[in-house]
């Protein structure tokens, strides 16, 4: 690792749980002192939690770090100490260099003002000087593609619209250190992928990134180092794969797995795996076929004319392939749906399996299936990557002539 | 209060290397006195564009724009001058009634406005305050200053409304852009206070609108200060308004004597306000973001 450019140390954050819900009334604060006046001169009773405790970490220069782990545990928090938005309870950090934060698309916009004020604006807001928008204002409002509209009040604007413009404000924020909380989950899937592809050029300039995403996908593409925060304090830190993949396991294992009682007498589906070609993992393909999958079922009713779904999804959502059997009669017990592709010609990337199972009418289990499928087979398509489709077809070449 | 002085994550100071090298620190507060003006300074830029939205969003979508700024008080004029200079006979230090409320009103208007801006600033702020990182100093003191562009339109009004009156400016008039600021500050200081507290506690937002009321009865808008008893003239200057109006109007008229008494009371009350306020309003700081 370089030198490091953001060094935490130590750091916890405590909220005070009525500070953060609710805004207090002054009611209750006169109502409590009257009634005990001495409480104004006491503690308050440790209606508190820790957001986070003890968070150490160092980013080197250049590096993106991912930020993974559950709702509430304490990524955001991070994020927030780090950019200066609120202060730790203790601990320290130093940075060295000039942050910007993305905390949220379309910070500081207002609705009444045209795109070209609020592209100002909201520049102004994240840390660009009034020079530095000026120069970058075409640039901005081509990748937004808004170059009809930027004298238009942002409120006639379609929700794309605005989260193209917000975006391509903040894409041109050009800071040393650049911390990033889950904002690429916005806009249509091309605009997605365009902010991805500026990201990625952002991080190749040797800028120092934090990502937080819940999009592991995303962690996976950007990221070269992952930290996993769980419940306030840092779990696990490490090359991105690895760190990826025990938190998925971890994700899986307490609602899927056979050990979990309260789900013990329901009928779901508990996991998934490659069965060919062996590889590795279990979740990584790196052929394109023949493939066989299984689908391991867990069935405490039985099921007589049972229909059973399947889907194949990409990271962006767009479905692949779905197909449904029907009649099915399962028994109580475990079973293994297998499912077997004499060809699978996917891209190398991530995708999701939806799995479904329906009793008669009714559905009794919905699943997304945890880890995701990673392909790794050699792309078969064209050399640029405009020019890659759905399909990862290997083909045969070659020119038959007639003489003429 | 008890939430408030229990809560130890508040202000601190973000110390930079004196050296070229941008380094942060990010620490817990420490101490109580930690003002950072050198870093308001540092961001004057995003100042001006608060105060250049503010000015912009006003008066989107109104039919007569920003005209407002003078049908507001030129009709309060009017009616105060029907009701309480022809009805009532209030005395106006020998000026025409409506040219003796007039100048007083385009200033009161100014701190009235301003006083509510401010106190709402952080509030309305709040998807901003959680999401980026700038001095929250900036929200109070672009309040204050954004309403000086109405001020000014007024201010114009008002001197061709005096002209008018055929009352001609005197030596005065170059000591008013000091009882301005005296305004400016206080609108600071009580917004600096008001603000804070209305992140906190949003009963605040409902008090102002009483706050400002009940002060435009305590200031010598409609009435001339020396209908005051002169022994407790020095207390009617511990409103600093009064010190400001009755400033105004003589430096604008140049007639009446120089308030001297009102006005020292009101600048030293205003210099503990606004340094409270500062100190208040730094304190909450750290905490704002999570408390708003």
């Amino acid at each position: 690792m370089t030198t490091a450019v953001i060094e935490a140390h130590g750091i916890s954050k405590r909220y005070e749980r009525g500070a953060i819900s609710s805004s207090g009334l002054l009611r209750d604060t006169l109502a409590r002192t009257l009634r005990a006046p001495w409480t104004l001169f006491q503690r308050q009773k440790p209606d508190t939690f820790w957001a986070l405790n003890d968070v150490s970490l160092q980013v080197g220069e250049g590096e993106v770090l991912g930020l993974i782990g559950r709702n509430g545990s304490g990524k955001t928090t991070l994020l927030k100490i780090l950019s200066r938005i609120t202060r730790p309870t203790s601990g320290w950090a130093e940075i060295h260099g000039r942050v910007g934060s993305l905390l949220e698309v379309g910070t500081g916009f207002h609705p009444e003002l045209t795109g070209r004020e609020n592209a100002y604006l909201s520049g102004a807001i994240l840390g660009m000087s009034r020079k530095e928008i000026t120069r970058k204002f075409d640039e901005i409002v081509a990748f937004a593609e808004l170059e009809k509209f930027v004298d238009t009040p942002v409120k006639h604007y379609s929700s794309g619209m605005y989260v193209r413009l917000a975006f391509a404000v903040a894409a041109h924020l050009e800071p040393e250190i650049l911390l990033v909380d889950e904002v690429l989950a916005v806009g249509d899937v091309k605009f997605q992928r365009k902010c991805l592809g500026k990201m990625g050029d952002v991080a190749r300039a040797g800028r120092t990134i934090i990502l937080v995403s819940h999009q592991l996908n995303q962690i996976r593409r950007l990221c070269n180092r992952t930290v996993w925060v769980d419940s306030g304090e840092v779990r696990q830190t490490g090359p991105t794969a690895e760190v990826v993949s025990a938190y998925e396991t971890a994700m899986t294992a307490p609602e899927r797995g056979s050990a979990s009682s309260s789900a013990q007498d329901k009928t779901h589906f508990l996991s998934w795996r490659i069965l060919e070609p062996a590889g590795d993992s279990p979740h990584r393909l790196d052929s394109v076929g023949p493939v066989s999958v299984a689908f391991r079922l867990q069935v405490s009713a039985p099921i007589r004319h049972g229909h059973q779904g399947i889907a194949l999804f990409d990271s962006e959502r767009r479905l692949m392939w779905a197909f449904a059997n029907d009649d099915l009669t399962l028994d109580t017990g475990i079973h293994d749906l297998i499912y077997k592709f004499p060809f699978l010609p996917l891209c190398p990337k991530s995708y999701n399996w939806q799995l479904s199972l329906w009793n008669e009418k009714e559905n009794v289990d919905l699943w997304e299936a945890i880890p995701e499928l990673q392909v790794a087979s050699p792309n078969y398509q064209h050399a640029l990557d405009e020019w890659n489709g759905f399909l990862n077809l290997p083909s045969e070449f070659r020119i038959s002539s007639e003489k003429g | 209060m008890a939430s408030v002085t229990s809560n130890p994550s508040s202000t601190g100071p973000l110390a930079s290397r004196p050296s070229g090298s941008l380094t942060l620190r990010i620490e817990p507060p420490r101490t109580w006195f930690e003002l950072r003006l050198q870093e308001l300074w540092k961001y004057r830029e995003l100042l001006l564009f608060f105060i250049w939205r503010d000015v912009k969003v006003r008066y989107k979508q109104t039919a007569i724009g920003v005209s407002w700024v003078i049908v507001q008080p030129l009709l309060t004029m009017l009616v105060a001058t029907l009701f309480f200079g022809r009805l009532a006979k209030l005395p106006s230090q020998g000026l025409p009634y409506s040219v003796f409320c007039f100048a007083a009103l385009v200033p009161w208007t100014y701190f009235s406005t301003a006083l509510v801006l401010a106190t709402n600033v952080v509030v309305e702020n709040q998807r901003v305050i959680t999401k980026v990182y700038f001095p929250r100093l900036i929200l109070p003191v672009s309040a204050s200053l954004s309403g000086l562009v109405d001020f000014g339109i007024g201010f114009v009004v008002l001197l061709i409304f005096t002209f008018a009156h055929g009352i001609r400016p005197a030596w005065t008039l170059a000591l008013l852009p000091l009882f301005l600021l005296l305004a400016v500050f206080t609108v600071l200081g009580v917004g600096l206070w008001l603000s804070a507290l209305n992140a906190l506690y949003r009963d605040v937002k409902y008090l102002t609108p009483f706050i400002v009321q009940f002060w435009t009865l305590a200031s010598p808008v409609y009435y001339s200060s020396s209908m005051v008893p002169e022994r407790y003239r020095w207390l009617y200057g511990l409103n600093p308004m009064a010190g400001v109006i009755d400033g105004f109007r003589w430096a604008l008229t140049g007639t009446g004597q120089a308030p001297t008494s009102t006005l020292l009371a009101s600048s030293l009350i205003v210099c503990i306000v606004l340094f409270s306020g500062l100190l208040f309003f730094n304190y909450m700081e750290g905490s704002i973001a999570d408390r708003v």
